[in-house]
């Protein structure tokens, strides 16, 4: 059913066609429409028997489905930002546990200072947590994203965040083709666990594990990661076959055949950056894209494999491993070491700025003139830097940053740039 | 239930009681079917509070559930002493996630039980006093606020002992931990600080909460049964000794128990929906010197000279909650009527 309708009510439909049975959740912006939405629908008996608890936080949101999940409930979550920082400990007790929930992430920034608005600071801070990372494009992409989701981390016991970007997708409206109960129920099949707390069949889960015997659990759960690259591109070609129409995947490559320099980036941002390769490529520049879709488990051979003929990858991330600058780019140059592709990496969108056609215009005939600084920052305002810091030169107690940052651009904290 | 009481003066004692109480009302330890749901073989230290009332809780709560019962745990000592890695001492379906959050665990269970129409089976959480009162407060608070359908126990010893001895939110005034040190002008824990989860549990206005001490197996006991029995969040708060965070002798686990209940410091009672219902009354009032003398961890209160002021304040606080729960009513003479 092809719908009219905001991200978020989208994803919400389609988790619910996913039938859960516990759905538990803390409210953060930009999450809170999804959770309202399965809220109403639980209460409407629209999702069969399912539960949905209102968390005290988003610890207990995650613990809740952790104990939900091993008691052999399908189960959801969705989160942001802060709310995944706070939840911490139990991700990484999930994947440790094997425990295969679903969690939407709506990313945004995180602080300080506090920002609403849409980077990937969020799921970054926890890609190397055992959860299998897909990045949607666009709330198409998020939909079907969910559907392979709950039969990813069922197969694999392993929980999967899908991540949107939080504003750009979840509270846009687009036109989304909704699938139907049948066509969910033919690809997912009911959960299965691999382990359960059973009275019939009592086991112990969770036990203490020496240096005798930790490496090897661990090794484990990244052996399911390293699984989760052959299980992507299964569920890609069988979501194509029933759905009929192409999602999610490892990466998703775009004009790159005979590129000089290739664009790389996770997420919404690549709408942008195919008008800015087909524009270029109009005027008879040799570039492309990459998308890539999993980002956790890394797709090392993929990008490899994509890239290798090239001369030049830019990393456009909207994160900042602050004190060392990129943090895909470093995936990227690892993927391709040994071969001789410059990458470069480009800082942006950071905080829910604007990633402008014209800004990557100008980025990209710097870097093919080889005058790209590395890390380069997109947009970043050199004379607000030069002025905040010479300012704190001038005395010790020289007063929040945040604050007089804001008065130097004359702005407040509420306006989107 | 109705809780039957047994009078036998010679010895004080509940176990020969025990013989004369109606079949359905006998202490579930001295049955052929008890579950030993905790397993012989775990590595508690000699003389452990916590193990003997979870032995004895969880052993109840299967009996109440016919022996349909999902176990959550926090981390500390009970959980790392019965589960070293590959062995385990629990012979029910038991999960181990994290410190802070097993109340938010079992109401997930709880969730997934009610999702699938699982209404055989109960959820029980157990924690020490620092998963509980301290950092897993949080999830307990919600659990106990959206009423889930869980029974919560609180295994409580006054510290982080399985740390090594350092401060909680429930260690007594005057105690030594390694955190609060018996040095300097006001040795030990401060005075007017400290939870009183019981009382936080009742103000929630959950269905049932109760107090228990390993001093009373048969009033553990029942009291597990009754909770387990009850839908909904219920709390019950456990007296458990640390022969080795109080450093005291490990045979006198159950007398220093006992003595906690005696002087009025730790008051048995229970309550619904936040009013007390019930508690335990007092045979003979015990001065607090008697229970404290025996704990190295109040050793300094017993120096030359000794610290009377704080050995006073001590005795004023047994002397409110006698008076708060009535433990000592006029002309009774017979705690155990």
């Amino acid at each position: 059913m092809r719908l009219q309708i905001e991200g978020s009510q989208a994803v919400a439909a389609a988790v619910a066609l996913c039938r859960p049975e516990v759905i538990s959740c803390y409210p953060i912006t930009p999450q809170t429409h999804i959770v309202e939405r399965l809220s109403e629908l639980v209460r409407n008996g629209k999702i069969g028997s399912c539960r949905f608890i209102n968390a005290e936080s988003e610890f207990g949101a995650l613990s809740i489905l952790i104990g939900a999940s091993a008691a052999g409930a399908r189960t959801y979550t969705a989160t942001a930002s802060q709310g995944l920082l706070f939840m911490t400990e139990a991700v990484y007790n999930a994947s440790g546990l094997g425990l295969p929930s679903v969690m939407t992430i709506g990313n945004r920034a995180i602080g300080a200072p506090i920002n609403i608005w849409n980077d990937h600071s969020d799921s970054m801070a926890l890609r190397d947590a055992g959860w299998i990372q897909l990045h949607a494009e666009s709330n198409q992409e998020a939909v079907d994203l969910h559907v392979q989701a709950f039969r990813l981390a069922e197969t694999l016991s392993c929980p999967v965040m899908v991540c949107m970007d939080g504003f750009v997708l979840t509270h846009a409206y687009e036109p989304v083709d909704l699938p139907t109960q049948e066509q969910v129920d033919a690809f997912l099949p009911p959960y299965e666990p691999v382990q359960l707390l059973d009275p019939d069949d009592p086991m112990t889960i969770g036990a203490m594990v020496g240096p005798e015997a930790f490496a090897e659990v661990r090794y484990l759960t990244h052996h399911t990661q390293l699984r989760a690259l052959e299980e992507i591109v299964t569920l890609e070609a069988e979501f194509l076959r029933q759905f009929g129409r192409a999602s999610g995947g490892l990466i998703e490559r775009y004009r790159t055949e005979d590129a000089e320099t290739i664009l790389v980036a996770l997420g919404s941002v690549n709408g942008t950056i195919r008008e800015v390769v087909d524009e270029l490529r109009d005027a008879g520049v040799a570039i492309g894209s990459l998308k890539i879709g999993a980002y956790r488990p890394f797709p090392v051979g993929a990008v490899r494999e994509a890239l290798h003929p090239c001369r030049r990858a830019i990393v456009v991330e909207k994160d900042l491993a602050l004190g060392k600058g990129g943090i895909v780019s470093s995936d990227v140059k690892m993927a391709l070491r040994g071969l001789p592709v410059i990458v470069q990496t480009v800082i942006a969108g950071l905080g829910g700025r604007s990633i402008t056609k014209a800004s990557l215009f100008q980025m990209i005939n710097e870097a093919r003139a080889g005058k790209l600084d590395e890390p380069h920052f997109l947009d970043l305002d050199w004379d607000v830097i030069r002025k905040e810091l010479a300012r704190r030169q001038q005395r010790r107690r020289s007063g929040p940053t945040a604050e007089h940052v804001l008065r130097q651009v004359n702005s407040v904290a509420s306006k989107m740039v | 239930m109705a809780d039957q009481r047994i009078k036998f003066y010679q010895t004080g004692t509940f176990t020969a009681g025990n013989r004369l109480l109606d079949e359905d009302q006998r202490t579930v330890q001295a049955r052929m079917e008890r579950t030993n749901s905790l397993d012989s073989g775990h590595r508690a230290c000699q003389g452990c509070g916590e193990a003997l009332g979870a032995r004895y809780a969880i052993d109840a709560a299967m009996r109440a559930s016919n022996n349909r019962l999902v176990a959550v745990n926090a981390t500390g000592c009970l959980e790392v002493f019965s589960t070293p890695y590959p062995e385990s001492s629990w012979k029910i379906p038991w999960l181990h996630s994290l410190f802070g959050n097993a109340p938010a665990v079992a109401a997930g269970v709880a969730a997934a039980l009610e999702a699938k129409g699982r209404s055989d089976v109960r959820v029980v959480a157990q924690g020490g006093d620092g998963g509980t009162v301290d950092i897993g407060f949080g999830c307990l608070s919600g659990m106990f606020e959206r009423n889930d359908d869980v029974l919560y126990i609180c295994y409580d010893n006054g510290a982080y002992m399985n740390t090594g001895v350092q401060r909680s939110g429930s260690t007594p005034p005057a105690a030594r931990t390694m955190t609060t040190p018996a040095v300097g002008p006001r040795p030990g824990n401060p005075f007017g600080t400290g939870k009183n989860l019981p009382r936080i549990a009742m103000a929630h206005g959950i269905p049932y909460v109760a107090t228990a001490s390993v001093a009373d197996l048969h009033d553990l006991e029942a009291k597990v049964t009754k909770a387990t029995r009850i839908r909904g969040a219920r709390y019950i708060h456990m007296f458990v000794p640390c022969p080795l965070g109080w450093a005291h002798d490990p045979a006198l686990t159950i007398t220093i128990a006992r003595l906690a209940i005696e002087t009025g410091l730790f008051p048995l009672f229970e309550a619904e929906h936040g009013r007390v219902v019930g508690r335990t009354t007092i045979r003979r009032k015990v001065p607090v010197e008697h229970y404290l003398k025996p704990q190295g961890r109040f050793k300094h209160l017993f120096g030359d000279p000794p610290a009377r002021e704080t050995i006073a304040a001590i005795q004023a606080m047994a002397d409110e909650n006698i008076a708060t729960y009535n433990l000592l009513p006029a002309g009774v003479e017979d705690g155990l009527s």
